[in-house]
């Protein structure tokens, strides 16, 4: 049948899936919206208050779905609103596919009004963008676009349509694309291919997700050759290391939830007795309660995490990145150990740590590889000493303060194990994974490598959605929430059960606490003389809220007392010099720990 | 010609590297990988790019600099770009790499010699000549092109234009084998 271009990419999302897409409408994207219109009981579009909010929306849809958002949003300002969301997805390997409308072909290079170009803007922060020149070029690059952001390491994709591409018409025909390995955006036909891998061990990789073929130059042959010729494979490399430790610990990250290989990792732990950290994007892929789970290792990682990282004798790090905030000082990081680092990403692999045993593949398989190839372990002293070192970080807490980790606890007591809790950036953030006690994988949304304070309330709406409308969490501060409250508008219209949990403390809490530690207490701008009533803000919303200003008043709202139909705001009054403990300054090591005021 | 093994390895933080790519022939691409050296914080000492015998793809080489895990990491970064079919780090005995120069020289300049001579000697050829002036088309190793480079600047340089360095794995492999 024939369609016009804006037909062809509403009906590639349905195809791929797309139930709900985020985004605001523009000129240069009205064809899109008329479609959208047509098609509006096949797929729901869901207008935020700004670009932003919707991009923030979708990478929070992804994160709890596994499948990629879709954020829609105009050219210009439309498309650079969208920016801060990119780089957020990019950064947390989120998938996204971002469609972004632009002046008409001959007025695109001309300055237009509202033309901005935006595959330039983007280029670092994605994946892969397009800009499609030709209409019958579209369905196959949505098609792409879409097997490149869920496949491999997950991340954002952009596609840039012109406007008159969204209103060209041409034969369209739904179902498989002609061949998943064409594309031609630019009027040649390329046989292009993502990443699909074979892992060190010489498996079968994971694919793209539609079977595309290995880029030519098998990888897997690069990292064994750069690595040296004469060693052994490092499959065998790695079982020899484990076989040999006696302090094993594994560090599991984002990558691992990616890769649903969360109860991959759980046996190998139990098969060794290793105790777990976990990266921030890892938090939610080992429950609380197993008893060798440290909670989050990091600059406010867990004591107990970081004290037995150090003394560890190997480390088996899965999906993770080791991000500075993750390590701190490399050298004293890695000093006591053997590092394996398993990652889908050959380009993680001694990018930050130089000296490791790299497995490149699916950490699933694997880490199923591992465990199946070796002997269990029991080292009693090892896990004494863990144990110990657990008991230690959750000892000295006055249960009756109104302290920021008891405000966490008294929600996750009224919360379920599947409910989604999304958070913004600064100390509430490190409070929230410290505090929390995560069970389900994917019930997190975090803005972890960018740290985007205004994360938070657009990707709440987004978890929302794809929790089926369950009430979802909010954890914010004055400062993060103060940068995008303006979706509260689309949490209200939307009739979201969000509960929103203000950690107001008047100030921006985690630069006020660098400044207390590293600037001799120069708090400069930070204190945030601001006489926003967020109780009657709330209310002008059309949602609603109230002051808390104990657990007892807490306790009370959350116990059935909190609105079906809308988004709640509660607003918690906490001290402006709370901090966030344990705290290994930045670059610094176990040895330069603060535990505590 | 004046064709011999490149870029010999060293445990040199700054030893200069080559790395050899086919990419999608298409608009972008070159602001793609270029971006990636930036963004990486890589300096790119030169890049030469051209069509291959099928067009839908084109040919490079950069010389960069930096040490083994640099190396590395580029390699792995370029490999990860939709448009990059294979990057591969081109090193020691297995490679061939050139380099071309056109460069127009002052004919009488500096002692007052005729510059042929010395064109004649690294293999040059005169590919135009005035008055007061010759053009000359010289191919050869990187080094022994910058050698000539330096030997001219006492004759007088009036503008010169260098290829960057052409490379290719020596023997009957092509890039994808590379290893």
């Amino acid at each position: 049948m024939v369609l016009t271009g804006a037909q062809i990419l509403v009906e590639e999302l349905i195809r791929h899936g797309t139930d709900t897409v985020f985004g605001y409408p523009g000129g240069t994207v009205l064809d899109i919206y008329d479609a959208l219109y047509v098609s509006r009981k096949r797929i729901k579009h869901v207008t935020t208050a700004h670009e932003q909010g919707a991009v923030h929306a979708a990478d929070g849809f992804a994160r709890v779905t596994g499948r990629p958002g879709v954020v829609i949003s105009t050219s210009g300002p439309g498309a650079t609103n969208l920016v801060t969301g990119i780089a957020n997805a990019y950064l947390d390997s989120v998938p996204l596919v971002a469609v972004t409308g632009n002046v008409a072909a001959p007025l695109l290079g001309k300055d237009s009004f509202q033309e901005v170009d935006i595959v330039g803007v983007t280029q670092p922060i994605v994946k892969h963008n397009f800009i499609v020149h030709d209409v019958r070029k579209l369905a196959d690059t949505v098609r792409e676009a879409f097997a490149l952001a869920a496949s491999d390491r997950k991340g954002p994709v952009l596609v840039d349509i012109p406007k008159n591409i969204q209103r060209d018409e041409c034969e369209y025909e739904a179902g498989e694309s002609r061949c998943q390995d064409e594309v031609d955006v630019d009027g040649r036909t390329v046989q292009m291919s993502a990443n699909g891998r074979t892992d060190a061990g010489g498996q079968e990789g994971q694919a793209g997700t539609n079977g595309r073929m290995p880029k030519a130059g098998a990888v897997a042959c690069h990292s064994e050759n750069l690595q040296g010729k004469n060693e052994l494979p490092c499959i065998d490399r790695a079982l020899e290391a484990i076989r040999s430790c006696e302090r094993p610990y594994i560090y599991c990250g984002g990558g691992v939830v990616s890769a649903g290989a969360e109860n991959e990792v759980l046996a190998l732990s139990k098969k060794l007795s290793a105790p777990i950290g976990l990266s921030m994007m890892g938090l939610t892929a080992i429950p609380e309660s197993y008893e060798l789970n440290l909670g989050m290792s990091g600059m406010h990682g867990k004591y107990a995490a970081t004290l037995t990282q150090s003394k560890a004798d190997l480390m088996i790090a899965a999906g993770v990145r080791f991000s500075d905030r993750a390590t701190g000082d490399i050298a004293e990081y890695t000093k006591n150990c053997t590092v394996i680092h398993i990652d889908i990403d050959e380009a993680e692999l001694g990018k930050n740590i130089p000296e490791i045993i790299e497995l490149c593949g699916d950490a699933k398989q694997i880490l199923r590889t591992l465990t199946d190839s070796i002997q269990e372990k029991w080292n009693e002293e090892w896990v004494k000493k863990i144990l110990m070192y657990k008991a230690a970080d959750n000892a000295g807490e006055n249960a009756e303060r109104f302290s920021p980790a008891n405000i966490i606890r008294t929600v996750r007591k009224f919360s379920k194990d599947d409910t989604v809790v999304a958070t913004d950036v600064g100390q509430h953030q490190m409070w929230v994974m410290q505090h929390y006690g995560f069970t389900k994988p994917r019930t997190l949304l975090t803005s972890g490598g960018l740290g985007a304070m205004g994360y938070g309330l657009g990707a709440s709406i987004g978890g929302c959605l794809a929790s089926g409308r369950n009430r979802t969490v909010l954890f914010t501060g004055d400062g993060s929430f103060g940068m995008n409250l303006t979706e509260l508008a689309t949490a209200v219209s939307q009739g979201l059960p969000l509960t929103v949990v203000l950690l107001n403390n008047g100030t921006l809490g985690m630069v006020r606490q660098w400044q207390g530690f590293f600037y001799s207490e120069r708090y400069s701008c930070t204190t945030l003389e601001r006489k926003t009533d967020f109780v009657a803000l709330a209310k002008a919303f059309g949602a609603d809220g109230c002051r808390v200003d104990s657990l007892a008043e807490l306790e009370a709202v959350l116990d059935g007392n909190l609105p079906e139909g809308g988004p709640f705001v509660l607003d918690c009054r906490i001290d402006i010099d709370e901090k966030v403990f344990p705290m290994i300054p930045p670059g610094g090591s176990v040895k330069d720990i603060m535990i505590g005021a | 010609m004046n064709i011999s093994t490149a870029e010999k390895e060293t445990s040199n933080m700054n030893e200069r590297f080559t790395v050899g790519l086919v990419v999608a022939n298409r608009y972008g691409v070159l602001n793609r990988i270029a971006g990636l050296y930036n963004k990486r914080g890589y300096n790119i000492d030169s890049l030469s790019v051209g069509e291959t015998e099928d067009p839908s793809y084109s040919r490079m080489t950069i010389v960069s600099s930096g040490d083994r895990q640099v190396r590395t990491q580029m390699v792995r970064q370029l490999n990860k770009l939709y448009d990059v079919k294979t990057a591969a780090l081109f090193e020691g005995e297995g490679t061939i790499a050139v380099e071309h120069l056109l460069i127009k020289l002052k004919k009488y300049g500096g002692h007052g010699d005729d510059p042929s001579a010395l064109v004649g000697q690294y293999g040059g050829k005169i590919v135009e000549t005035g008055e007061d002036f010759l053009v000359a088309d010289v191919t050869g190793i990187p080094e022994q092109v910058q050698e000539f480079i330096e030997k001219c600047k006492s004759i007088g340089i009036f503008e010169l234009c260098r290829s960057g360095t052409l490379a290719l794995s020596s023997g009957s492999y092509n890039i994808f084998d590379a290893k």
